[in-house]
């Protein structure tokens, strides 16, 4: 039966991830200009601008052009940069790990800050410390991301110089200065991530002490830490766990905009750079990436929900 | 919710509505929320209006102070620029003003055209079934594999800059969220008895469509409406920030804030006048829509009414 789940959510995948691909030609394709004009520049004649427009197979129908690009990314080539003298794969690859590293620490700050403060408003619901965590998520989750960054940077690293403002520094070269760079955008991301899983954490507590097994193990005369260690916190927070991971796409959002405060050398900054630019490959490889991560996080985390609750994978 | 005639009152077809403004108002701090967007909203439309009809007779009144005629970058909140005034000498108040304009507008066009498209899909999907179905559904979820701001930078790239463009890419961008929520209360509506008893009547699909199931749809995607407002300003303020949505010379919040944030130790006021703007917007949407939740949710309504 498991076998059976994870097989057709494999297969699931397949034709989003399809389907993900023609989105993005589509759109870049759509976009106004001439990409060889651009490259060439205004003073190209015409036979330069059709030469070059051969060579990069821009006379061929539109599926083809499609059949060719999904045929080069299947093998690893995503294309030339127009503006960068680079593949876009090589460009791709000098840039995704700090996004991933910047991804993952907020995820950490957002997991190891909500967690705690949704359990604390479940279990003390209705007091003060209740109030202060549902308003304290109401904030996190309406400041524009950008906007704290900039306060962060105001006060953190130029009044008081405590933290520097950013810099990427890769973690296998030096652990605890890439921590330290990378601790003020991860908190200007995880502020609002870890405001939307406090929500969900508190909720999901709430309905699980509400059930009839936390009932029935009160009256059997457990103490409460027990029946809230052993029972409810665990059923808690798997749905905690669907929602971390399905606010991934959250999450890749935030960086585009933090990476630019912060000018963090991620896929968001590329991507931004390549709008600037109208570098279209580099801009249709990046979102290309971009989405069929966030794509396989889902499924990884749908697998794992199924793993952790076989109910799911029955149904 | 037919069975709940029995109170003998005759407009019993908005009862969900009724019922959902009743745990609404009880809500104090979805109330505030309600008073806050209303401001912004009022703000919005007036300057919308003197910007279409008075030749913006009101907001170039706020902007050339009688204090102070001449423009001095950089100057402090004084009577004369309250907000102060940014980089080129601009006055902030009437710039942040003109930005509740722009902010609304996005905002509240393109969740409404998403809104629009993403629950008549929906609906559709939800109660015809079968092969429309898997295909509309099919196209949500490659829509939902994108992370919502990198799809609406790509269709900005794609369209333009600008105020109609960005308008365009949200609302193709919030359209899988209302389709789905739309599509599974539709499924479970169509099988509700009034549904059935229209079938028998021999209604034909638009008219039960139309006026069974779209209706008692509605209270869930009003909730989803006014969160995804909140998510569409800071989406509007995100791609002016990065200069990829509507251009200067026209003002916006995001837009404001990057321009104020090389000067945050010296004139920090050029980007914290919208920044609190865009805050107090957003915040006042998610009241609203946490209201609004709890008013539908009769379990959490009695839970957390505070």
């Amino acid at each position: 039966m498991r076998f059976r789940y994870v097989a057709i959510r494999f297969l699931q995948t397949v034709p989003v991830l399809f389907g993900v691909s023609v989105v993005v030609f589509i759109i870049i394709h759509s976009a106004p200009g001439d990409p060889v004009v651009n490259m060439l520049g205004i003073e190209a004649t015409d036979e330069n601008i059709a030469e070059l427009r051969a060579a990069y197979g821009l006379n061929d129908p539109l599926y083809i052009q499609y059949f060719n690009w999904l045929t080069g990314i299947l093998q690893g080539n995503l294309g030339q940069s127009l503006t960068r003298n680079r593949s876009v794969t090589a460009l791709i690859a000098s840039r995704l790990p700090a996004t991933l590293f910047l991804a993952a620490a907020s995820m950490a700050i957002a997991i190891v800050i909500a967690i705690p403060a949704g359990i604390v408003s479940a279990v003390k619901k209705g007091t003060t410390s209740d109030y202060t965590v549902t308003i304290g998520a109401l904030t996190g989750v309406s400041i524009p991301n950008f906007w704290l960054g900039l306060v962060l940077i105001l006060v953190f690293a130029r009044t008081f110089s405590v933290f520097p403002s950013g810099n990427y520094i890769s973690p296998t070269e030096d652990p605890a200065a890439a921590l330290r760079h990378v601790l003020l955008p991860a908190v200007t991301i995880g502020t609002a991530f870890a405001a939307l899983l406090a929500r969900q954490t508190r909720s999901s507590m709430l309905d699980n002490l509400n059930q009839e097994y936390v009932k029935m193990a009160k009256s059997k005369g457990l103490s409460s830490r027990k029946i809230f260690i052993r029972h409810a916190l665990k059923q808690a927070l798997l749905p905690v766990i669907t929602v971390a991971g399905l606010q991934f796409g959250y999450l890749l959002s935030a960086t585009v905009v933090v990476e630019q405060v912060f000018a963090w050398p991620g896929m968001g900054r590329l991507i931004w750079s390549s709008v600037q630019q109208q570098d279209y490959p580099t801009v249709q490889g990046a979102v290309l990436i971009v989405a069929t991560l966030f794509v396989l996080v889902n499924l990884i985390v749908d697998l794992t929900y199924s793993y952790l609750d076989p109910r799911v994978s029955a149904s | 919710m037919s069975s709940e005639n029995a109170s003998g009152q005759r407009d019993a077809r908005p009862t969900g509505l009724q019922r959902t403004w009743r745990g609404f108002r009880s809500h104090r701090l979805a109330l505030a929320g309600l008073v806050v967007v209303s401001v912004v909203t009022i703000v919005g439309l007036v300057t919308y209006i003197d910007d279409t009809l008075l030749k913006n007779t009101l907001i170039t009144s706020i902007y050339y102070s009688p204090f102070e005629p001449r423009f001095v970058p950089l100057q402090g909140p004084s009577v004369a620029h309250p907000f102060g005034t940014d980089t080129l000498g601009r006055d902030v108040l009437a710039r942040t003003i003109y930005g509740a304009k722009v902010s609304i507008q996005v905002a509240l066009t393109a969740v409404l055209v998403a809104a629009t498209i993403g629950s008549l899909l929906g609906v559709l999907a939800g109660y015809a079934g079968g092969y429309t179905e898997t295909v509309l559904m099919r196209a949500v979820d490659v829509m939902l594999g994108f992370p919502a701001l990198v799809l609406a930078i790509g269709l900005v790239a794609a369209l333009g800059f600008s105020l109609t463009n960005v308008i365009i890419a949200l609302g193709i961008v919030y359209v899988p969220q209302f389709a789905r929520i739309a599509r599974s209360t539709a499924l479970s509506v169509s099988n509700e008895e009034y549904v059935d008893a229209a079938k028998a009547m021999g209604y034909s699909t638009p008219h039960i469509v139309f006026r069974e199931v779209l209706p008692n749809c509605l209270s869930p995607l009003l909730v989803q409406a006014s969160l995804l407002m909140a998510f569409a300003i800071i989406a509007e303020a995100s791609l002016s920030f990065l200069g990829l949505g509507v251009q200067p010379p026209t003002p916006t919040w995001g837009q404001m804030v990057s321009d104020g944030s090389g000067y945050l130790t010296s004139a920090p006021w050029i980007s914290l006048f919208p920044g609190s703007a865009i805050f107090v917007t957003v915040l006042g949407f998610n009241l609203i829509g946490d209201g609004l939740r709890d008013a539908l949710d009769p379990r959490e309504n009695a839970e957390r009414r505070f």
